[in-house]
């Protein structure tokens, strides 16, 4: 009966005044800008400054509709967690791994561009056509909202929805639990091997050889890992030379002479003679 | 002025995100482009409740954003744990299930 008396008190407390007006058409194309240079931004860190702009107007049109918990609690969690989560996770997976830009099915993107256009269009032209005389109550003319939106809320989650409140403790709680499982997922698949499983792994033969590889030979004729090491008896070690250099074509010294590895012995044999 | 026009805005919202999730291919940006779903749909419920008077709409959104916390810590462990294993965020390559 008082919600009653007090809507009809104040019959228009839900209309929207030109403050509001105002602030709508500022954030809203915002809010639209940040949603556009998140999907169209190759940089994936642009994109999360483009959702975080879009997130910080949608906070202030919270605000601006009786919603200022929400609104609060969107800066907070989402703007300020939430994103800089996402941001973390970008810089741990390496923020240069941007879009490919093979499409795995072919016309995909162009396919998706029209069907969300087609998507847009459909949403906007029903709810513009059936929502045209919407006289709104407004949460400050009564009902639950009208002793303050913190109180509102408190009680509304405390009484009718508190089971799903006491659900979303679970939730939270599983979510936690699974975060932690699959972050440390990579230390159950193999136990550390110590240093001396390792020696007798190798004396057993498991590793092709038991010493390390050899060392690439640079000497004073040529700087060049690409100089093998010479072995004790005067032959080339094939394995002081990285495959990877073995493997890369260079054509540009192809016809330069290779350094000979002897050289300096040689030099020094010469000179010893001389002498 | 109406509050209609919060509703246009949050369907536009939610049919960019739409388009993102279908468009990108970045694993981390779809999963921004469902969060930004989420925040469009926040939004109509936040202007449905004022345009009915009741808060239940408020309470409705606030559950969202729980929601939508859980699975963004569950989704990115997932991430990360996909990237640990296959060296990869794209989501063109996380196909083993495929075979």
């Amino acid at each position: 009966m008082t919600v009653d008396l007090l809507a009809q008190a104040a019959p228009d407390a839900g209309a929207v005044t030109t403050g509001e007006a105002i602030t709508f058409w500022i954030m809203g194309p915002l809010a639209l800008l940040g949603a556009l240079s998140m999907v169209f931004a190759r940089n994936a860190v642009h994109s999360a400054l483009g959702l975080i702009g879009a997130m910080f107007s949608l906070a202030v049109l919270y605000i601006v509709q009786q919603a200022p918990f929400l609104g609060f609690v969107q800066i907070i969690v989402y703007t300020g967690a939430v994103m800089m989560l996402f941001l973390f996770v970008l810089m741990l997976v390496g923020r240069d791994s941007s879009d490919s830009v093979v499409e795995v099915l072919r016309g995909q993107r162009l396919t998706a561009l029209v069907l969300g256009l087609g998507f847009a269009v459909l949403l906007v032209a029903v709810i513009g056509r059936s929502l045209t005389a919407v006289t709104p109550v407004g949460l400050a003319a009564g009902g639950a909202g009208s002793t303050g939106n913190v109180t509102g809320l408190g009680r509304l989650i405390f009484t009718e929805y508190l089971f799903a409140f006491e659900l979303t403790s679970a939730l939270l709680i599983t979510a936690a639990l699974g975060a932690m499982v699959l972050g440390y997922a990579q230390g159950r698949g193999h136990a550390k091997r110590g240093q001396r499983a390792t020696v007798e792994a190798r004396l057993r033969g498991e590793h092709d050889r038991i010493s390390p590889l050899p060392g690439p030979g640079v000497y004073a004729t040529g700087n060049s890992v690409a100089v093998p090491a010479v072995l004790p008896d005067g032959s080339i070690a094939p394995e002081s030379i990285s495959e990877i250099i073995d493997a890369t074509p260079v054509r540009e010294v192809a016809d330069e002479p290779r350094p000979d590895a002897r050289a300096l012995t040689g030099g020094r044999a010469e000179n010893e003679e001389s002498k | 002025m109406t509050p209609t026009y919060y509703l246009l805005l949050s369907a536009l919202l939610f049919s960019i995100g739409a388009v993102g999730v279908l468009v990108r291919r970045n694993a981390i940006v779809v999963f921004m482009c469902i969060e930004l779903m989420l925040n469009a749909v926040n939004l109509s419920l936040v202007t449905f409740a004022r345009i009915n008077g009741a808060l239940d709409g408020q309470v409705m959104a606030f559950f969202v954003m729980v929601v939508a916390a859980a699975e963004v810590v569950v989704g990115l462990a997932i991430i990360m744990s996909i990237f640990r294993t296959r060296r990869t965020a794209s989501i063109d390559d996380a196909n083993l299930l495929k075979y």
